[in-house]
């Protein structure tokens, strides 16, 4: 999504956001994530306005203090960009590919089911599986923090059972024009 | 605007956000925040220089900076447990894609420069009518200026209208009123404000004369 963004001509606009909006924002965010309402307080202080930075393609960007916090496509789920998923990497559910697929998806490749299934991946065991079109964060192989934030195609189980194809399609990466946005 | 900055530095440090959640005894504490180190040269976390453009220079950095975390990230043992999870040719080619593409990324940066050093700034001279002039800067974003800032400066230093518009061939550049392009020619050579890292070579002077109308 935003492997190739450039602010200063794929931004369409800055607005702070009515308190009213904010409120529902903070609302879905506190359920979607799995975050208490006090660090989530921690990352966007109640005093500080939100703004919503408008991007082309119905992206917007959420940025508290010129900081961009969290990200949306249309009207989908909302996503932590990448910064405060290092900071806070327990917001989403984990998953994890073998250390094969770090140099693919540092270039920003869709994830690929065998990545999750081999020896060094890792999904959610079945008790917590996930349904497809989850936002998750991905982990690699004997690194500690994460590398990409995505959301999954297929369920975790078929992901396991089909393991072919693309498993878990990349919305932001180390490296990618997002992370380049310190500030907005 | 100094007192605005004073108040709002003094209580905006985010960290006494928290303190008043405390004197209510119970209330949950903010998970703290999992402190990262991010590596200077290419921004990732430092596990992940390795699968940067910049391998060698985070290595240093690294080193320098925070010596601790390079033993842990690339001392003999680190490195044998990484191989030992890659089979050998997997690891030589991995190696190998690493060099080049440190090598592409060193010669990238050098075309950048290059273009960059060789880039022309005009200033254009035009006639407004007899006695009046504007001078048009064009080039300044080649070396990393931002031509708003630009034409504040210009503003209060001349003390004139400065703007940022687009010319006939649609590039941006900084307009001022007035003849001033001798003063921005010693602006720049002193690299005042915002001016910076521009070599006085590539600047030039053109003067413009207006067509005369109806003739």
């Amino acid at each position: 999504m935003f492997k190739k963004f450039q602010p200063s001509s794929d931004i369409a606009g800055h607005t702070p956001v009515k308190t009213s909006v904010q409120r529902s924002i903070r609302s879905a965010l506190l359920s979607q994530w799995k975050i208490e309402p006090e660090t989530l307080e921690a990352i966007w202080p109640k005093k500080e306005g939100l703004v919503h930075v408008k991007c082309r393609e119905h992206v917007s960007i959420y940025t508290v203090n010129g900081e961009p916090i969290a990200f949306q496509h249309f009207d989908g789920p909302f996503y932590p960009t990448l910064r405060v998923i290092h900071k806070y990497p327990y917001i989403l559910p984990m998953v994890k590919v073998d250390r094969g697929a770090i140099r693919f998806l540092l270039g920003g490749a869709h994830m690929m089911c065998p990545g999750f299934t081999s020896k060094g991946g890792h999904l959610p065991p079945p008790e917590e599986a996930l349904p497809a079109g989850s936002p998750v964060t991905i982990h690699a192989e004997g690194k500690e923090h994460a590398v990409g934030i995505g959301i999954t195609k297929l369920a975790t189980e078929d992901i396991r059972k089909i393991n072919k194809g693309v498993g878990v399609e990349v919305v932001t990466y180390l490296g990618d024009d997002l992370w380049a946005l310190q500030s907005l | 605007m100094g007192r605005k900055n004073n108040a709002s530095s003094s209580d905006a440090p985010p960290p006494p956000a928290p303190e008043p959640v405390q004197p209510e005894g119970e209330a949950p504490q903010p998970r703290p925040p999992v402190q990262v180190l991010y590596c200077g040269v290419c921004t990732y976390p430092v596990e992940y220089c390795e699968f940067g453009s910049s391998l060698t220079k985070c290595k240093e950095w690294l080193k320098e900076e925070h010596p601790e975390q390079f033993d842990k990230y690339y001392s003999e043992e680190a490195l044998q447990a990484k191989i030992g999870t890659l089979s050998l040719e997997a690891q030589t080619k991995l190696e190998k894609d690493t060099a080049k593409a440190e090598a592409k990324a060193d010669a990238k940066a050098d075309a950048a420069l290059k273009k960059k050093m060789s880039s022309q700034i005009t200033i254009r001279r035009i006639e407004r009518n007899k006695r009046k002039h504007i001078t048009a800067v064009h080039g300044l974003e080649a070396f990393g200026i931002d031509l708003k800032k630009a034409a504040k400066q210009f503003a209060s230093k001349f003390a004139t209208g400065a703007s940022v518009t687009k010319n006939a061939q649609g590039l941006d550049e900084v307009v001022v009123q007035g003849d001033v392009s001798d003063e921005i020619v010693d602006m720049i050579e002193q690299e005042a404000g915002v001016l910076k890292g521009i070599p006085v070579d590539n600047v030039e002077i053109v003067e413009e004369k207006k067509k005369k109308a109806g003739e």
